[in-house]
């Protein structure tokens, strides 16, 4: 049975063959069928194999998943690299988060995206189906050289989403941007993959982890550092991350699969994936903890002064995913997966609600022309109330336990890493109800056209929202910790493929107490930001600090002053002086002189070159003829003498 | 017989072109003759080694040479790019027009003829002869078919290779003079006792000889404006196979003959690629002009795999051996590509282009395309290659491969700055009654782009191809 495994990839990939090759001639209502079947064939799929992997857990507990070889990829005699998949506890959880998330995104796309015409909408439905079979080749791959095909073909799909509307220039140089930033991870992520091969011979995991008593201390810091690098990249960490709110260019749906269901996890899934070589690199740890803890409160405070909608939904995805970063530094794998898990439901409730939003304003975007909504759009404020408790860690939604279980481990790690985390909570849940309560409280500020379009969506958005809404609330439960009275199931479920997991041992008091402060303030953080920002909302500019934070520390121009402007201005000196003058103007020189003494010489003085090159072409063609018949001519020289 | 029907078709079919006076006449004999070659080049890969017995026949017996023709894996690679290349470039152009389409075409046929001979001479002077063959029609073709600076770029052209040659050929007579045997055939070579000194003379002289032609910074200026000023069709012949000459040379000629003084030079000449590979992509970012751009790319990618030969290890060699076949078909897909534009549009300038996908959709995709080859994703052909080769490139030195690592980066800013200046945005004027390039267009870059995403799936065959000469040349070496 788990040689179906290549069919989860393989169906994404024949929809993203049939609309793309055919989006002229099929119907929009077929596309649709086409792309959503697709990734319900793969979610199904998924889940018998999750069940076949449950079934042989329990029969044989700790037992290993084989891998499936599909062919050889690259067979040279000093080492072989298979294509082969990998569907463990781990991977499987993954299909099943891609597969499910993907496919409600699919399905509210068939309505949102209804506007476009037939062949863009194939188009459309072409990438998103791409987009998922790389995600799945990723998290299917059985050793690091498949991860690294899924891992660049998301930045692949993710710069064709992002440019989707490809008239706009500034959508256009999002997506560019995008897929160059990642690139700067994937250079990482190819040198530790290098640095593998070099000193293992091998980069499939199960031998690589088996092996890792060959690696001295120094390898092993160098390939998790140069791995990171590659997370940093397509996980918008510090400091690659300023691509992923850019990425906000693409359609709204695009940004949920992006930031909730693909992508972005896919730096979390691959260091918890290397957990065993991570725990032996602490140094490593510790870079990952701090960038994490850095991202977290660094992308929040951004989120604070932005009036976008989806603007603000991504500041917090890239503060979040610094906690899942955070988890990692601190060796609870298992947490960070945990909150992937919690955070993909709830990011994509947010997203697809936002964009439930945009669809009824009509493609305004803009918070400070909003309010008032919930009378309008009941289901969609009702859903996105939601999302944002599970989001701000409000007990006993999906966002509480994940992000407990992370600060309960920073906390036996270091007191400080706890303090900026709670503080980083609180500012999450202060965001997040600043963003809803200007979008659905207080009053009605749009134009009167606008207020009299508005209309709460059709049903293919609404279900994803409620579908995903009842996740967010109840996504938790998986991971109950101990101290609540649980046993925390997907502790035990991942156990197999997540062997190096620090363990901590906290007094209940203890953890109680750090729940009840964390709880508290988000709470607080939650009520002051709806009574602050329900009756009055921020509608002038800000000044000052809030300007700065609006600006986004003015990261953006800081890298276009340090990094794009002089290494442009170096390409230009490179281009018009060194090449120009430079070299080639050594060659010319030599040229001309050349040219010069030819033309004094004055013996085949033409100057054409062509009159040179027949008379080399005569000599060889004679020189040929007179060597191919040499033995004729000598005898004929030696009868005339 | 298969080694010499791979000359003889081209030569002869060429050499008869030259009285074909109609233009649909010349484009269909030469097409014809194409596709005859490929048919008996694929034949010759896909049939059992066996079977394509060399040719070994006298030839000059008084000064020792020999017409000896073999075929190895890497031979038979590169013949089967060259008789690739030479169909999909004249189905491409097919509606581009020239002056004396009888005398271009047996040029062009005659060139095919000369690349044939370089990949399969087995003797050294049999090897220049060819070299040269396969030089004068080019010179002949940029000179009389070129853009409007093609004079004066011609001119530059046929110095800076001709100094190589020169130099070469003088290598080629003092090695002679030193065999056993007074021979020129390649195993005699192999075998010839050098001191350390005459190894390094003769390593410059063949070096610099074969550096000019891929080229190697800092030897590459020729390349760009030649590029830019010879006829499109030309210009994917030079880049998508000539450049393969030197490549070739360096890992049949120059890494066996001298040992000595590759391992006392290779780090200074992987510096040099190192740097060209850069110096090259950066200037990329620059370029105002698609076929400029592609130009300096091509020299970034060239750089590459240099440094990978000299890097000698398997690995990186056995990439090196992948990414000649897949850079020679990925370059012809762009030039295509920018040859279609130009053709139809009258301008290659990216500040004149834009807004193109609107207008021809089907070009815009099948450019996507070998934009991503370009970039070496994974799944396109290249990627396998240069994976492979900066591996080889990382076990000869971290840093090397690090520094050259950020031509990766670099790639993706100007290869995608590309399809964004071109096809994105909105229309302007030159692009504001663009219609969708012809089917004979579409249907070569089609077929590119299905080989070059199963070559990029399934790359084994190309590997199994070369592998018995990389196992020769690396034993040999170490």
């Amino acid at each position: 049975m788990s040689n179906l495994v290549f069919l989860v990839p393989l169906f994404p990939l024949l929809g993203f063959l049939i609309n793309g090759l055919f989006r002229k001639s099929l119907s929009k209502p077929m596309i649709g069928v086409i792309g959503c079947g697709a990734l319900l064939a793969s979610f199904v799929v998924s889940a018998i194999l999750f069940g076949n992997v449950a079934a042989a857990n329990r029969l044989h507990p700790g037992q290993p998943i084989p891998a499936t070889v599909l062919f050889d990829f690259i067979n040279v005699s000093s080492f072989k690299i298979q294509f082969a998949f990998l569907a463990d506890q781990l991977s499987c959880l993954f299909l099943l988060i891609i597969t499910g998330i993907g496919f409600l995104i699919h399905l509210y796309s068939t309505s949102y995206m209804h506007e476009e015409p037939t062949e863009h909408y194939g188009r459309y439905f072409a990438y998103l189906n791409l987009f998922v079979f790389s995600m799945l080749l990723l998290v299917l791959g059985a050793n690091y050289l498949v991860m690294f095909i899924g891992w660049e073909g998301v930045g692949l799909c993710s710069y064709l989403l992002i440019g989707f509307w490809f008239k706009n220039d500034n959508y256009n140089y999002a997506a560019k941007k995008a897929f160059v930033m990642n690139r700067i991870g994937d250079l990482g992520f190819l040198l530790a993959m290098f640095w593998l091969l070099a000193k293992l011979g091998t980069v499939d995991y199960n031998q690589v982890f088996a092996k890792t008593a060959l690696l001295s201390k120094t390898d092993i810091t160098a390939i998790t550092l140069l791995f990171f690098v590659g997370a940093a990249g397509k996980s918008a960490q510090i400091p690659l991350y300023t691509w992923l709110p850019d990425a906000m260019a693409g359609p709204t749906p695009v940004s949920a699969l992006i930031h909730a269901a693909t992508m972005v996890t896919a730096g979390i899934y691959m260091i918890a994936r290397s957990n065993v070589l991570y725990s032996l690199a602490e140094c490593t740890q510790h870079v990952i903890a701090i960038i994490g803890l850095a991202t977290a409160l660094f992308a929040a405070t951004i989120a604070i002064k932005q009036n976008d909608i989806k603007k603000v939904l991504a500041y917090s995805t890239v503060s979040q995913l610094g906690y899942m970063f955070l988890g990692l530094g601190v060796g609870a794998y298992t947490g960070a997966v945990f909150h992937v898990m919690t955070h993909a439901f709830f990011k994509a409730l947010l997203f697809l609600g936002a964009g439930s939003v945009i669809h009824a304003m009509h493609h305004e975007q803009d918070i400070r022309n909003m309010g008032g909504l919930k009378k309008y759009l009941p289901k969609t404020h009702l859903t996105f109330l939601l999302g944002c408790l599970a989001i701000a860690g409000i007990p006993p939604f999906s966002g509480f336990f994940s992000k407990d279980e992370i600060l309960a481990a920073a906390y036996a790690h270091s007191p400080i890493y706890w303090g900026i985390g709670v503080a980083t909570a609180a500012l999450t849940a202060f965001y997040m109800f600043r963003l809803y309560a200007t979008t659905f409280l207080g009053n009605f500020r749009g134009t009167h056209d606008q207020q009299h379009h508005l209309h709460e969506s059709p049903a293919a958005m609404t279900i994803p929202l409620m579908v995903l809404a009842l996740l967010s609330v109840s996504g938790g439960f998986a991971g109950v910790p101990e101290v609540l009275g649980g046993d925390h199931q997907l502790h035990g479920w991942l156990s197999g493929v997540i062997t190096s997991e620090k363990t901590h041992h906290l007094e209940h008091s203890t953890e109680y107490l750090l729940m009840g402060v964390s709880v508290a303030l988000a709470v607080l953080a939650s009520v002051f930001a709806i009574s602050r920002y329900s009756k009055k909302p921020e509608l002038q500019e800000a000044t000052g600090l809030g300007k700065v934070l609006q600006n986004k520390w003015y990261i953006d121009e800081l890298y276009d002053a340090v990094i794009v402007k002089p290494l442009l201005k170096l390409a230009d000196v490179l281009k018009n002086v060194v090449e120009k003058s430079g070299i080639d103007g050594i060659v010319n020189g030599v040229g001309k002189f050349v040219h010069y003494s030819s033309r004094q010489l004055r013996l085949l003085q033409s100057g054409l070159v062509g009159s040179y090159i027949l008379v080399i072409v005569l000599s060889i063609v004679v020189l040929f003829l007179v060597f191919w018949n040499q033995s004729i001519i000598l005898q004929f020289v030696q009868k005339i003498f | 017989m298969i080694p010499v029907l791979l000359i003889l078709i081209p030569a002869v079919t060429g050499l008869l072109s030259f009285f074909i006076p109609g233009a649909k006449g010349a484009k269909v004999w030469a097409l014809i003759s194409a596709i005859a070659t490929l048919v008996v080049a694929l034949y010759g890969v896909c049939t059992h080694k066996a079977a394509v017995a060399g040719v070994d026949a006298s030839w000059l017996p008084a000064m020792g040479a020999r017409f000896t023709l073999s075929m190895d894996g890497m031979a038979r690679m590169l013949c089967a790019l060259t008789a690739v290349s030479f169909p999909l470039v004249f189905g491409a152009t097919y509606k581009n027009e020239y002056d004396k389409p009888g005398s271009y075409y047996a040029l062009m046929l005659l060139l095919q003829a000369g690349l044939m001979g370089v990949f399969l001479a087995s003797d050294a002077l049999l090897f220049y002869f060819f070299w040269e063959l396969a030089l004068i029609p080019a010179y002949f073709l940029c000179s009389q078919w070129g853009g409007e600076k093609r004079i004066a770029v011609t001119f530059k052209f046929f110095v800076y290779t001709f100094v190589g040659s020169l130099l070469m050929l003088l290598g080629i007579i003092y090695l002679h003079g030193k065999t056993a045997d007074q021979s020129f055939a390649l195993q005699a070579f192999y075998s010839v006792k050098l001191s350390l000194t005459e190894q390094i003379w003769l390593f410059w002289a063949f070096f610099i000889a074969f550096a000019i032609k891929m080229p190697v910074f800092p030897f590459h200026t020729w390349q760009p404006d030649a590029y830019e000023q010879s006829p499109t069709g030309v210009t994917m012949i030079l880049s998508g196979v000539m450049v393969k000459m030197g490549l070739y040379a360096v890992i049949r000629w120059l890494l066996p003959v001298f040992p000595e003084a590759v391992a006392k030079f290779d780090h200074l000449v992987i510096l040099l690629c190192v740097i060209g590979i850069l110096y090259s992509s950066l200037i990329a970012i620059r370029q105002d002009d698609i076929k400029r751009l592609i130009a300096y790319s091509s020299i970034g990618h060239i750089g590459l795999m240099a440094a990978a030969i000299f890097a000698n290890q398997q690995i990186g060699m056995q990439g090196v051996m992948v990414q000649m076949f897949n850079h020679g078909i990925n370059v012809i897909g762009l030039w295509i590509v920018a040859d279609a534009i130009e053709q139809q549009l009258g301008t290659r300038k990216f500040s004149q282009l834009g807004g193109l996908a609107q207008k021809a959709p089907g070009l815009a995709i099948l450019l996507v395309v070998m934009a991503f080859a370009n970039i070496a994703l994974p799944l396109t052909n290249a990627f396998v290659g240069e994976f492979m080769m900066f591996n080889g490139l990382f076990r000869y030195n971290v840093w090397m491969a690090a520094v050259a690592g950020i031509s990766i980066i670099l790639a993706a800013v100007y290869t995608l700055g590309m399809v964004q200046k071109v096809f994105y945005g909105n229309t302007v004027a030159a692009t504001e009654h663009a219609t969708d390039s012809s089917f004979n267009v579409k249907l070569v870059l089609a077929i590119l782009a299905v080989g070059i995403i199963i070559l990029g799936v399934y790359p084994q065959p190309v590997i199994q191809l070369t592998n018995d000469t990389v196992q020769a040349v690396i034993t040999k070496i170490h």
